[in-house]
């Protein structure tokens, strides 16, 4: 694939990089990454990456535009209130970047949709704003050894970790079982700064576009967490398990499973 | 010093930076490693630039040498992948 004179001008910060260059700039629109999530976080995510020229972007959200999603879900505009997310941000994004594909999926993601959603796709990225789905993007992800990387925010704290199954940790190996419903915060506690899924998302698409280009380190075995009020970056080391019951060495959980009731979506 | 035969030439007259320079790296980058890239250009700038950049990117600059009253040639061998 030769390069047009537009997109030579359009990626030439990224070709003058030794790190990307004219080749990692072909991997980048070749590659195909699946965003869960169309809010908060896979509204910077996929901005980001439709910016960098990633080619395909699959997008699952089951949701329309709501005024209150404007203060932080920054690819949605007020001509697309009312209308499906993943319509709103294929717009967005395709009118961003005519060289970025968007797969557009409004369902809910479920364990009986979820393996053929992600099965065409190299990396995924979890913007979910739930547990249930949290654990089944972790879950499936295992199952078909794909690279995950995890983004999650709340009030002013938000963490992101890049999940390489049976290389290093997953989800599980951190917090085996999603928390009970009466322990996560109801919708009343679950503000969130509108822009730190910005930061945060920011910072998965970086972990991405790393993957893509087999640059730099990720968050493998590491979870990362950033305090917007005090402005401080933690890291902590999150060792694989290997008694972890879905990547571990006897894994008890071989089939993907839906936690569905009982918990108040965060992003209402 | 001996005349080399370049394996590629490209003109890029007209060309203002960074296009200079991504043009020129993206020529490189399809040669293979010992290879000779010649460039053509008019832009003042890249000719201190490029042969500068191409330096740090670990190749070896063999011309940079002014023709006439606008143009100026660069010969730069590839050194690494």
């Amino acid at each position: 694939m030769e390069f047009t004179e537009e997109q030579i001008q359009r990626y030439s910060r990224h070709i003058i990089l030794p790190e990307v260059g004219g080749k990692g700039q072909k991997k980048l629109l070749n590659a195909k990454v699946f965003i869960v999530g169309a809010g908060g976080l896979g509204c910077p995510v996929g901005y980001y990456l439709a910016a960098a020229g990633v080619g395909t972007i699959g997008v699952v959200d089951n949701d329309d535009v709501e005024l209150s999603n404007l203060q932080r879900q920054i690819a949605h505009n007020i001509h697309s209130l009312g209308k499906p997310k993943v319509e709103s941000v294929k717009k967005t994004f395709e009118s961003l970047n005519p060289d970025v594909n968007v797969v557009a999926i409004k369902q809910k993601i479920t364990k009986d949709n979820i393996l053929d959603m992600l099965k065409d796709y190299d990396i995924v990225v979890d913007g979910s704003d739930n547990f249930p789905t949290r654990y089944l993007v972790n879950d499936a992800c295992v199952m078909l050894k794909k690279p995950l990387v995890s983004g999650a925010i709340l009030r002013f704290e938000g963490q992101v970790t890049t999940i390489l199954p049976h290389e290093g940790h997953c989800y599980r190996c951190l917090f085996e079982e999603p928390p009970p419903p009466g322990l996560v915060p109801s919708c009343q506690e679950a503000g969130v700064l509108g822009v730190l899924p910005g930061v945060i998302g920011a910072l998965q698409a970086t972990e991405v576009l790393k993957l893509i280009l087999s640059k730099g380190k990720v968050l493998k075995n590491e979870l990362l967490i950033y305090n917007a009020l005090s402005v401080t970056f933690r890291k902590i080391k999150v060792p694989k398990n290997p008694e972890c019951p879905v990547c571990g060495e006897n894994p008890t959980i071989t089939e993907l499973i839906d936690y569905d009731t009982g918990y108040c979506t965060i992003d209402r | 010093m001996e005349d080399i035969t370049p394996d590629k030439k490209i003109n890029i007259k007209g060309l203002v930076c960074p296009y200079t320079f991504v043009k020129a790296k993206l020529a490189m980058e399809e040669m293979d490693v010992g290879k000779v890239l010649e460039i053509i250009l008019d832009y003042e700038e890249a000719a201190r630039s490029i042969p500068k950049s191409m330096e740090e990117h670990g190749h070896k600059v063999l011309k940079v040498e002014k023709i006439n009253d606008t143009d100026w040639v660069l010969q730069i061998r590839k050194e690494k992948d």
